[in-house]
């Protein structure tokens, strides 16, 4: 193919000249190789300057994230130093546009936890019946019905889904709450956009994500695994929940902590659900998440208040990389040694 | 498989059975919601989407003082912002790939390089898109004064999708055969020359792969253009100095139409123009993959 046309035709018939020990493991190639195109001395400087191009397009994701981690520290402290932080973090109270401004994001860092966490309650099992089907039971037809089905619903648009909860989930929630509040007198109505509606947006937003990876995980638990527990006389059920499942383990951990990545990471699609009150995470509570605080009051802040947001987003990435430095130590180490990643 | 029958003498007798039927009926049960999910979206999609899309939609800049709600101001800006990122994340992406891949790939003195720069990757592609938002409004709009604008907008998806670029891009790299590279090494070709014209081409649908998953990712995203892009919906006055100023993609649109109560209904006529898209993307991806494996 590509391959040896590539070579004949920059290397026409004439044999070549000292070959060169140079095996693909060197990193430098070695400039004493005489080839038949140009002279030595201009194809060793291409071969530099490529080289040279090469290492900083591979160092430009480190310089990235390092820049990233820079520049957020250096956006947020400087609120966090000003409102103290025991203040910031442990406060209840956010007033940042009020005469006496209080930034306490309490409620908001909660709001992320408990939102994300329920949202992973209930998406998580679903997502991972769904990989056991997929890499299980699905006989091919069904199978290529679902997998697309599952990559579609990884490729929709953050805020196709906050369009549809806030159109079809928001009005049934408008009705449960005044079902169940009828008469109430203390309950603030919230007209439907609620902790509920964030979590169960965000429930379906996981789920791409665990099914893939729990797939791949186990779908590399090795055959044998399952031929000798079927052998002894389990079930098929038995031999997927019982041995197929804890073999592959550390990579349905890895999908769950990515979803929980990706939950705790949504903006858009709960913005247009959530209510954005800054309130105490109860179920039909109007709850504002660290994303969306950050989104609503963006545009119109300023001075020691969009500060606050910076420090509110230095927050939502300390929580990414704690996330993310645990995947790739913890986690990772733990799939080397079972040999599933 | 393994079934048991129940009726027959057994030594593990009909608990199993049961436990069997219901676990079977659990997985189904779920696997079929999670489709139901998706078949439910789309049509809804479909049925308040489609009556929204007609020529004047599809063809006009939105203008209250006409009344009319159109979006082709925000295709344009969305292909100005995936040409742009495209222009400077692949070559990026490809180089790193290949950095990766062909220059260090099985020396032991690099690997904890690579280590550290595979986890940099890794990081970057848990990042969420706000702080990329974050990140790109104050680096790029403020410190860089380039405000709000399309180019600030592409720079900062420049980041963010450099990890797909770069993982599928290394993925395609890792299946070209080693004994092209040897081929070609033992012809007495330096390295750029391997790469150029062996490795390169060989790993053509790989690379075409990366670039339309950007592409896919680009056309999704809301959180990261907002802070960046802005959300003006004109249509482009001077074609080579539109991406200095501030343009509203597909879903930014949406967003601010669906949010202030005024668009809904054709909110979801976008909607339906980017579930197209994903849909198109989804299939040239398997295409191409399916391609790539026919190829060996």
């Amino acid at each position: 193919m590509a391959a040896s046309t590539g070579i004949s035709d920059g290397y026409p018939n004439e044999p070549t000249q000292k070959p060169e020990k140079e095996t693909s493991a060197g990193m430098e190639p070695s400039f004493r190789v005489d080839t038949i195109q140009g002279s030595s001395k201009s194809k060793s400087s291409i071969e530099k300057v490529m080289s040279v191009i090469f290492t900083v397009c591979g160092l430009s994701a480190v310089v990235a994230v390092f820049g990233i981690a820079a520049y957020m520290v250096i956006a947020g402290t400087p609120a966090i130093r000003e409102i103290g932080i025991a203040e910031f973090l442990f406060g209840t109270q956010w007033r940042p546009t009020a005469e006496d401004p209080s930034f306490g994001i309490l409620y908001i860092i909660l709001t992320s936890v408990v939102g994300t966490g329920l949202s992973v309650l209930l998406g998580v099992p679903v997502a991972l019946m769904t990989a056991v089907f997929l890499a299980e039971l699905a006989p091919k037809r069904l199978y290529q019905l679902v997998r697309p089905a599952v990559e579609l619903l990884a490729g929709i648009p953050s805020v196709i889904y906050g369009l549809l909860g806030s159109i079809l989930l928001v009005p049934l929630m408008r009705r449960m709450e005044s079902w169940i509040f009828a008469g109430s007198t203390t309950h603030q109505f919230t007209g439907g956009a609620n902790l509920i509606s964030a979590v169960l947006v965000l429930a379906i937003m996981i789920l791409p994500t665990v099914i893939n990876v729990s797939e791949t995980s186990l779908r590399a638990v090795p055959r044998e695994y399952r031929e000798a527990s079927l052998a002894l006389g389990a079930t098929q059920m038995e031999t997927i929940f019982k041995v197929t499942m804890p073999a592959a383990k550390s990579g349905v951990i890895t999908g769950v902590v990515l979803g929980i990545g990706r939950a705790i990471g949504e903006a858009m699609a709960i913005m247009m659900v959530s209510g954005n009150v800054v309130n105490i995470p109860l179920p039909f509570n109007s709850v504002r998440f660290l994303t969306t605080g950050i989104v609503t009051e963006m545009s119109y802040s300023s001075g020691l208040h969009r500060q606050a947001l910076f420090s509110i987003g230095l927050v939502l990435f300390v929580f990414i990389m704690v996330i993310n430095i645990l995947l790739n130590t913890v986690l990772k180490k733990g799939g080397d040694a079972n040999g599933t990643k | 498989m393994a079934q048991n029958n129940s009726g027959s003498v057994s030594i593990v007798g009909n608990k199993k059975h049961a436990y069997d039927v219901l676990t079977k009926a659990c997985v189904y049960f779920c696997s079929t919601l999670t489709v139901a999910i998706l078949l439910a979206m789309l049509i809804y999609i479909v049925i308040r989407g489609l009556p929204q899309i007609n020529w004047t939609f599809l063809s006009s800049q939105p203008s209250s003082l006409k009344g009319i709600y159109g979006i082709l101001p925000s295709i344009i800006n969305t292909l100005y912002i995936i040409v742009i990122t495209l222009l400077i994340a692949t070559p990026i992406g490809v180089g790193a790939a290949i950095y990766l891949n062909e220059y260090t790939g099985n020396s032991q003195k690099f690997r904890p390089v690579v280590r550290f720069i595979e986890f940099t990757v890794e990081t970057l592609s848990g990042i969420p898109s706000i702080i990329y938002g974050l990140f790109g409004a104050i680096f790029f709009g403020e410190r860089l004064h380039l405000g709000y604008s399309i180019l600030t907008g592409s720079l900062t998806l420049t980041i963010m999708v450099l990890p797909v670029v770069i993982r599928t891009t290394q993925e395609a790299l890792k299946t070209v055969p080693q004994s092209f590279r040897e081929g070609a090494l033992g012809c007495g070709a330096t390295k750029w020359y391997m790469i150029r014209t062996i490795i390169l081409p060989s790993a053509q649908s790989g690379i075409i792969t990366s670039v339309i998953l950007a592409i896919g990712r680009i056309v999704g995203e809301s959180a990261a253009l907002i802070f960046t892009a802005g959300a003006t919906t004109n249509l482009p006055k001077n074609w080579l100095t539109h991406p200095t100023t501030s343009g509203a993609t597909l879903t930014v649109q949406m967003y601010f139409g669906v949010s202030n109560g005024k668009y809904v209904d054709e909110g979801f006529g976008i909607a339906l123009v980017l579930m197209v898209i994903v849909l198109g993307i989804n299939l040239l991806t398997k295409k191409l993959s399916s391609m790539k494996k026919s190829d060996r």
